[in-house]
């Protein structure tokens, strides 16, 4: 990781995507599936259940997808729901990153297909997934997801309290308390 | 009121920073009537100021101009343009520091005497020693409130520290406390009793833990001898052609060359950036830089051998709450080479947050071996290592072909392990996770050194001109009128956490300075 991660970072308190863009949008018919994603007509996905969306405006939503997907399996947590890791990998979708993903999600697919799979997201295992990203693992484009996960998925507030962490406490007059020396198992 | 002094004032003290040494340093001058000019590449920021949030307080502290990095340390292929984690602002690094103080030990002052000569090290004796170094360090714990000195109780154990007092202590260890921290247990000097809200490393914002920034500086301003020039990065020393200094050329905060004079210059920029300023003053005179005569400065770069540990344990810790690095075990601190190296170690307890545990624990890493440690934050305890590191000629600060926003050659910081670190290290993790183990802990951590927070060394104390960059008094052995006031003065690290040894040696050195000016030696 460089330096800058402060900033370099991927936006990191924008809206939910139930804020930025479409959400629970009606799924249109020739949506396809792309993991646990849909892809939903020109410039979104969604979840099946349309518990999120996103909407894309430069890549596309297949490319979109690929990405969330690649950041679930990069850094798996069960218990953080798919619009966490939309909200991380977001910032790709600009002019600027346009390219990169491209090259990168394409990278992505041939290096599945090279495992025997039709592509990167459609595999079903994550553990078949990881072996695709373990053969990607030295390149620009998945040391750049990664590091931007780091700052993008992990500085998302609303996931804190899914680890147990309390975040800011100043304002709660600190811990003293509040069970600063509370543990009881010893 | 705040004085404000000519930029053609010669009669002023000019110092370089603000941090632990240059702050206390400028305190200390303008209690006793000097007069002083403060440079500080930083802004101010204040306990309102602070922020509760990793990486938002990252943004608004650290010292993230640029630097390069060289050598097979790990930060190098993890964090190569981070070297160090420290801090641009008044105050300094006193701002994020965790306040544990702690003395040196009586033979890390005679590092060469009591090690003898170790392969590859390139150590020396300190021109100082304990009993010398005492009534500064008195004076030092006075002035920082520092627990469990003088009258002052120590600090209340957090869960974090239970969880080590209890392994340790399981082991057999019996110096194992709430350590001596610069963090009031009650009401001192004006400032309040820690809230143990958990955020030492962000800036303390109570206030509770000891910062130049709210303490020395501004007290020293209300003498009316101090200056503090906040936003202004200091480029150049300049000489005349005697070859004393005679002031300092400086971008102001709207990136405008300036020009003060100065009878004595003071340079506290901290362990990279002091060494970088007195090579960037290079002239026909001084060709390797100012000051460089034995060709030690940027040389024998120290940052400890450190480390951590994290353990996850099947129940509840939640580490992060109250003071981050309350609590220390120093059984190991002392001097036995039967342990397979030189110097000691210090074990103390340690907590990131989420967002920086996610950024440390094992940078580069990822996948569910990584991921799970996360899941289990809530249930995780820490400690950090500080032990003794080798200072080695290869280690260091020199020029690097990148340039600043200034257009300055930044700093670029090598760096390789010598064989005795990394044998303490690995004897450090081994403790450290035992004393886990023996509290339950179901998968621990041996996680690499961070971004340097301690860094000593390239600009260091000696007895003789030959060895290194400044005398006893932290003097020029080549100047008269330069001082370095930094932790870049150490002649090797020792196991403690070096900022109460810089304080104290600020203090003394004031001392020194003015007695000097009353002579008219300098
Ligand atoms: C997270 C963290 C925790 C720590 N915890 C502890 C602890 O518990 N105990 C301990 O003993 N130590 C601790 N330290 C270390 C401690 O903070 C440093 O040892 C100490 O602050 C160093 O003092 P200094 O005067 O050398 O430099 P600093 O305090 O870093 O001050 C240097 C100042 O000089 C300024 N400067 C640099 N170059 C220029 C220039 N060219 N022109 C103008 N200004 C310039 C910088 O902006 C900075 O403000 C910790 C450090 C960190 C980062
Ligand atoms: S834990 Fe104590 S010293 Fe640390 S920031 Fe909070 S109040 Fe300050």
């Amino acid at each position: 990781m460089k330096h800058s991660h402060a900033t370099r970072r991927p936006p990191l308190r924008e809206p939910s995507p139930e804020l930025a863009g479409i959400s629970r949008r009606e799924l249109l018919r020739r949506a396809f599936a792309t993991g646990a994603m849909t892809v939903i007509g020109a410039g979104f996905i969604a979840a099946p259940d349309a518990a999120w969306a996103a909407e894309v405006t430069v890549i596309t939503p297949e490319q979109m997808a690929t990405l969330v997907q690649m950041a679930r399996d990069t850094y798996p947590h069960d218990r953080i729901a798919d619009k966490f890791y939309v909200v991380a990998v977001k910032g790709y979708d600009s002019e600027d990153n346009k390219a990169m993903v491209a090259e990168g999600t394409a990278a992505l697919d041939e290096a599945a297909k090279a495992q025997g799979h039709e592509n990167y997201a459609s595999i079903g295992w994550e553990e078949d997934r990881v072996k695709v990203l373990q053969a990607v693992e030295g390149t620009t484009f998945f040391q750049t997801v990664r590091a931007g996960l780091v700052t993008g998925l992990y500085n998302q507030k609303d996931i804190w309290p899914l680890f147990g962490y309390e975040g800011e406490s100043f304002s709660k007059g600190g811990y003293i308390n509040r069970g600063f020396d509370d543990i009881d198992w010893l | 009121m705040v004085a404000k002094f000519d930029l053609n004032d010669d009669s002023v003290v000019v110092i370089i920073g603000t941090g632990a040494g240059g702050g206390v340093l400028a305190h200390e001058l303008a209690q006793k009537g000097v007069k002083v000019v403060a440079l500080e590449a930083g802004g101010r920021y204040l306990p309102e100021d602070f922020i509760n949030d990793e990486w938002d307080s990252f943004s608004q502290l650290a010292w993230t101009d640029a630097r390069t990095t060289t050598g097979s340390w790990r930060v190098h292929k993890d964090f190569a343009g981070l070297p160090a984690w420290i801090v641009k602002a008044v105050g300094g690094t006193t701002t994020h520091w965790a306040g544990a103080s702690i003395r040196f030990q009586e033979h890390e002052w005679k590092a060469l005497s009591t090690y003898g000569k170790v392969d590859g090290a390139n150590l020396l004796d300190w021109p100082i020693d304990g009993s010398e170094m005492a009534p500064w360090y008195e004076k030092a714990e006075t002035k920082l409130g520092v627990t469990r000195t003088g009258d002052r109780a120590g600090l209340p154990g957090n869960n974090n520290f239970k969880v080590f007092e209890k392994g340790a202590k399981a082991l057999g260890y019996k110096e194992v406390h709430t350590g001596r921290m610069a963090i009031n247990s009650s009401e001192y000097d004006d400032r309040m009793a820690c809230q143990q809200t958990g955020f030492c490393f962000q800036g303390c914002k109570w206030g509770a833990k000891w910062s130049a920034a709210y303490t020395d500086i501004p007290r020293g301003e209300a003498t009316g001898n101090l200056e503090v020039r906040d936003r202004s990065h200091v480029a150049r020393i300049l000489h005349d052609d005697a070859g004393k200094a005679t002031g300092v050329e400086y971008f102001d905060k709207d990136g405008n060359l300036q020009m003060q004079k100065a009878r004595i210059v003071c340079v506290a920029g901290n362990s990279f950036e002091s060494p970088r300023l007195l090579l960037n003053s290079a002239s026909s005179m001084f060709p390797d830089g100012m000051g460089n005569s034995s060709g030690m400065v940027g040389k024998n770069y120290m940052r400890h051998t450190t480390g951590s540990v994290y353990a996850v344990f099947d129940k509840p810790v939640r580490m992060w709450r109250g003071t981050t690095m309350a609590g220390i075990m120093q059984d190991e601190a002392r001097h036995d080479p039967s342990r397979g190296f030189v110097g000691g170690y210090e074990l103390e307890t340690l907590s990131l947050g989420l967002p920086f545990m996610a950024a440390f624990l094992n940078p580069g890493a990822w996948g569910r071996g990584f991921t799970t440690a996360l899941d289990s934050y809530e249930n995780m305890a820490g400690m950090w290592i500080v032990g003794e590191d080798m200072p080695q000629l290869g280690n260091g600060v020199t020029l690097s072909e990148t340039k600043d926003q200034h257009g300055l050659p930044v700093a670029n910081v090598n760096f390789d392990d010598h064989p005795n670190d990394v044998a303490m290290r690995n004897h450090a993790y081994a403790r450290g996770e035992e004393i886990y183990k023996a509290v339950g802990a179901t998968r621990t951590f041996p996680t690499p050194p961070y971004p340097s927070t301690h860094n000593l060394g390239t600009n260091r104390m000696s007895e003789k001109a030959a060895d290194g960059v400044v005398n006893k008094h932290g003097q020029s052995h080549d100047i008269a009128n330069l001082f370095v006031s930094d932790g870049s003065q150490f002649t090797s690290g020792a196991s403690e956490n070096p900022t109460l040894t810089i304080v104290a040696l600020a203090i003394r050195q004031a001392d020194h300075i003015a007695r000097e000016m009353s002579a008219k030696n300098i």
